[in-house]
């Protein structure tokens, strides 16, 4: 099928996926003077970013006056369990407050303290209520800012419902992608001079997710294959609260925010049981430490009678609950009959977040190709081994900006056109246009079900050495026989959600194989890595990164060095933090 | 219960024609439409067009007409249906595929409403803004909107008399509101309102109301202060006078 026809484009900046990150990367490139290009899988505003809930974690102590950079640092680095990059960990708690300004600069509303400056919450292992929100809907709230801001900036132009199959090198540089159109199959060809990911995670690669469909790890899979660096792959957040029941809804997320506004979690025989999981922090403990504790309940028999603990908000008044949780109130009672206000929901653990993915420089988002950019949820550092509730919508907001900049600044040191030669792309337009050519082959869905089954029952919230084995096993049998997959029917190219599936697939696939080789080589406990096999923490890996690499021989993992935490952050990071001012104390 | 299996009709084709298919999909507790139509598309027609993402009715993409009403299909369950429902796209929107359609020209009108812009004085104030929660609490209903379009599907000036040229519709109507009573918003949009986006073609049916999977009170809190702004302009005698004076 070589020398199919496309269109073809060129622009400065290639922005890959429109949610928080890739939005404000855009605005952020576009102000450097840059010509932009956004491609993104869905309908501009559907993205991901849309389902954030809680909040946004920023320091302004608009709450507690004694919240701080050092105090929002502190809590990241140890909510990490000290694996983050303490480069990304420290600018981003040092930056996260100007970024939530800002926003409010371009017409986002939060909710208000009574002094009239921007509310926070309390929310998990955050030591002061830093999380700026607007009832439970915050992720809208950004997104919606973000696209009105962004369709009114100049020099950017996005394309929807356009998906990225594969990106284009020059001399190892990246200059470019090839995609394809969602609506009449048809092929682009963007020619950049910086190419930017920001394609967010890969939590459909499980059955049981808060995410949507497009969630395939598009992002770490396309840098991967030209040759770039992932790392922390085995870093998976169970979000410990996603609905349970009935099945139709099983996974869906219910916010931290009910817990940060006074839920309380319980057995099936009434006992609160976080108190013998963290007596401190109890149900406000880091996300990692209460998946397990429901997961334990659970395994012990402890569990309700769909397998979950209860989520009880009951004792605060109807009103208060429909103002502050009124996406949750709605979201139980249409789609389980339940009405919060006056009974405990049921929840147990979904997969939620990709601490791992693409390995990036602190300061820039740069990955290890020259040209290759990376922010948001699909590149990897600051949030170590777990992730805390509020601090992915700052990060998009930090790392996006920080990350739109360089590449604007990439592209402007690399005036000359860059276009990827002729039979690079005829390769990847085979590779994409493979599967249209076999209508009588194997179904895409059911091999994505059987991956989603694989990865579910092989690396689960407690994982083994025999387990995550079978799975990769499994998952390289299942890599196989998506080489040779169908459409599961009709070839047309016109919205052929089976031909789409089957591409989708190829991403899932390499996030997959990355998940359980890192998983296999992090022979310890850590964040949301736990292993019964090796139930501790190594001190020794506590500064080693699981890099991930094409070679060769296929996937390759290396355990790398981390850069050492300096002597006067270490001491930040031990440090305890007052929780009040005297004043308020008394 | 009773019910194990549901009769699921959907519209198969494009915009040239198509016809309704029906499938029977085993029904699971808790099932909504959504649910439904993925299962045809995993198992029974594969190349079944849907536009959907977070399953959780929060991005609005899901929009169609079951049964004959607009609605999203992953916040309606099976089990409101009986035996057998049919789902179609929404057919205001010219039809992509099966249930996906072309809504780029609501993104075209949201483009043409000037955004959000500040006094000098706040946007130069190096200060955080202070805001009154009372103030936000007004526009908050507004920015619940989550863009599903269904305002748009089943306004009759749109769906009924194709008048896009005169009328922006219920969900731009809801941005205007939202930016024009905004505490800290400064532009006046009135002029817009009145000549290109028309608020004036709305005739207060509240069908938009009525269809609103985030309950905003689409007429009532956002259409019909909109109209009263517009009056209060151009039809004020008063006002017109001092209009007529200064000779604008």
């Amino acid at each position: 099928m070589a020398g199919s026809a496309y269109d073809t484009v060129e622009t400065d900046v290639l922005v890959i996926g429109a949610g928080g990150a890739g939005m404000r990367a855009a605005i952020a490139a576009a102000g450097s003077g840059a010509r932009v290009l956004v491609l993104c899988k869905s309908l501009l505003g559907k993205a991901h970013t849309v389902m954030a809930e809680g909040g946004m974690a920023a320091a302004l102590a608009n709450v507690a006056h004694l919240d701080s950079w050092e105090a929002h640092f502190a809590d990241t680095m140890k909510g990490g369990k000290l694996l983050n990059s303490w480069r990304m960990a420290l600018i981003h708690a040092r930056e996260a407050p100007e970024r939530v300004l800002e926003l409010e600069r371009w017409g986002a509303v939060f909710d208000r303290t009574s002094s009239g400056l921007i509310h926070q919450r309390p929310f998990g292992a955050h030591t002061y209520p830093r999380l700026a929100h607007i009832g439970d809907r915050t992720g809208l709230e950004l997104i919606r800012s973000l696209q009105d801001r962004l369709v009114h900036t100049g020099g950017v132009e996005v394309l929807m419902e356009t998906t990225v199959a594969s990106l284009l090198t020059r001399e190892d540089r990246a200059v470019g992608a090839l995609a394809y159109r969602r609506a009449d199959g048809g092929l682009l060809v963007c020619s950049a001079r910086a190419v930017l990911l920001a394609t967010g995670g890969a939590g459909r690669i499980y059955r049981i997710t808060s995410n949507s469909w497009e969630c395939t790890g598009d992002g770490p899979a396309l840098a991967y294959e030209i040759g770039a660096e992932l790392q922390d792959c085995e870093m998976v957040q169970f979000h410990p609260t996603g609905m349970v029941w009935p099945p139709g809804v099983r996974g869906i997320l219910v916010t931290e925010g009910v817990r940060g506004e006074g839920g309380v979690l319980r057995n099936k025989d009434g006992e609160r049981f976080m108190e013998r999981y963290d007596h401190e922090r109890m149900e406000l403990s880091s996300r990692d430490i209460v998946a397990r504790a429901i997961n334990a309940e659970v395994t012990a028999g402890r569990g309700t009678p769909h397998g979950g603990a209860y989520l009880d908000i009951t004792h605060r008044s109807a009103d208060y609950i429909r103002g502050k949780l009124p996406s949750m109130y709605e979201q139980f009672l249409k789609l389980a009959h339940v009405d919060i206000t006056r009974e405990p929901m049921e929840v147990a653990p979904t997969i939620h977040y990709f601490m791992g993915g693409v390995r990036v420089d602190a300061e820039t988002g740069a990955t290890s190709v020259p040209g290759l950019f990376a922010a948001g949820e699909v590149a990897s550092g600051l949030h170590g081994a777990n992730r805390l509730g509020g601090n992915s919508l700052s990060d998009l907001l930090v790392f996006g900006k920080r990350a739109g900049e360089a590449a604007a600044a990439f592209s402007s040191d690399h005036p000359e056109p860059a276009a990827a030669d002729r039979v690079q792309v005829d390769l990847a337009i085979d590779l994409l246009q493979d599967p249209l050519t076999r209508p009588h082959g194997e179904s895409p869905y059911r091999l994505q079900g059987e991956l989603q089954d694989t990865c579910t029952r092989y690396a689960p919230i407690i994982r083994d050495e025999q387990g995550l084995r079978e799975g990769l096993e499994k998952v390289l049998d299942l890599r196989e026989r998506a080489e040779r997959c169908g459409t599961g029917g009709p070839t047309g190219r016109a919205f052929n959600p089976g031909w789409h599936t089957a591409h989708d697939l190829r991403s899932m696939l390499v996030n997959a194989e990355a998940l359980f080789r890192c998983a296999l080589a992090r022979k310890e406990s850590r964040g949301a890595h736990a292993r019964s096999d090796y139930p501790r923490q190594d001190p020794r890996l506590g500064q080693v990164n699981m890099v991930v690499r094409r070679s060769e021989g296929g996937m390759a993992v290396r355990a790398v060095e981390s850069e050492p935490v300096p002597y006067d952050l270490t001491e930040i990071i031990s440090q305890s933090f007052q929780k009040y001012t005297p004043e308020e104390l008394s | 219960m009773g019910v194990t299996t549901v009769e699921v009709s959907v519209f198969r084709g494009d915009r040239t024609g198509g016809e309704m298919v029906t499938y029977p999909v085993p029904v699971r507790e808790g099932m909504v439409v959504l649910d439904a139509v993925l299962w045809i598309q995993a198992n029974m027609a594969p190349d079944l067009a849907v536009r959907w993402n977070c399953k959780a009715a929060k991005c609005g993409s899901c929009s169609a007409e079951i049964d004959g009403f607009p609605r999203l299909m992953c916040k309606s369950p099976v089990d409101e249906y009986g035996a057998a429902l049919s789902v179609r796209p929404m057919r205001t929107f010219p039809v992509i595929r099966d249930l996906v359609t072309d809504v780029s020209w609501n993104y075209e009108v949201n483009r043409r409403i000037p955004p959000f812009t500040p006094s000098e004085a706040d946007a130069l104030d190096p200060e955080p803004w202070r805001m009154r929660q009372e103030d936000v609490d007004r526009v908050i209903e507004f920015r619940k909107c989550i863009e599903c379009f269904l305002c748009q599907d089943v306004c009759h000036v749109l769906r009924d008399h194709d008048r896009e040229d005169a009328f922006a519709g219920p969900r731009s109507m809801i941005r205007f509101a939202g930016l024009e009573m905004h505490p800290k918003d400064t532009l006046d949009r009135r002029p817009l309102l009145r000549g290109q986006a028309g608020v004036g073609m709305c005739n207060v049916t509240k069908c938009c109301t009525e269809v609103c999977p985030e309950h905003i009170h689409i007429t009532d809190n956002a259409i019909i202060p909109l109209k009263e702004r517009v009056a209060d302009l151009y039809f004020d005698p008063l006002r017109w006078a001092a209009r007529k004076l200064r000779g604008r």
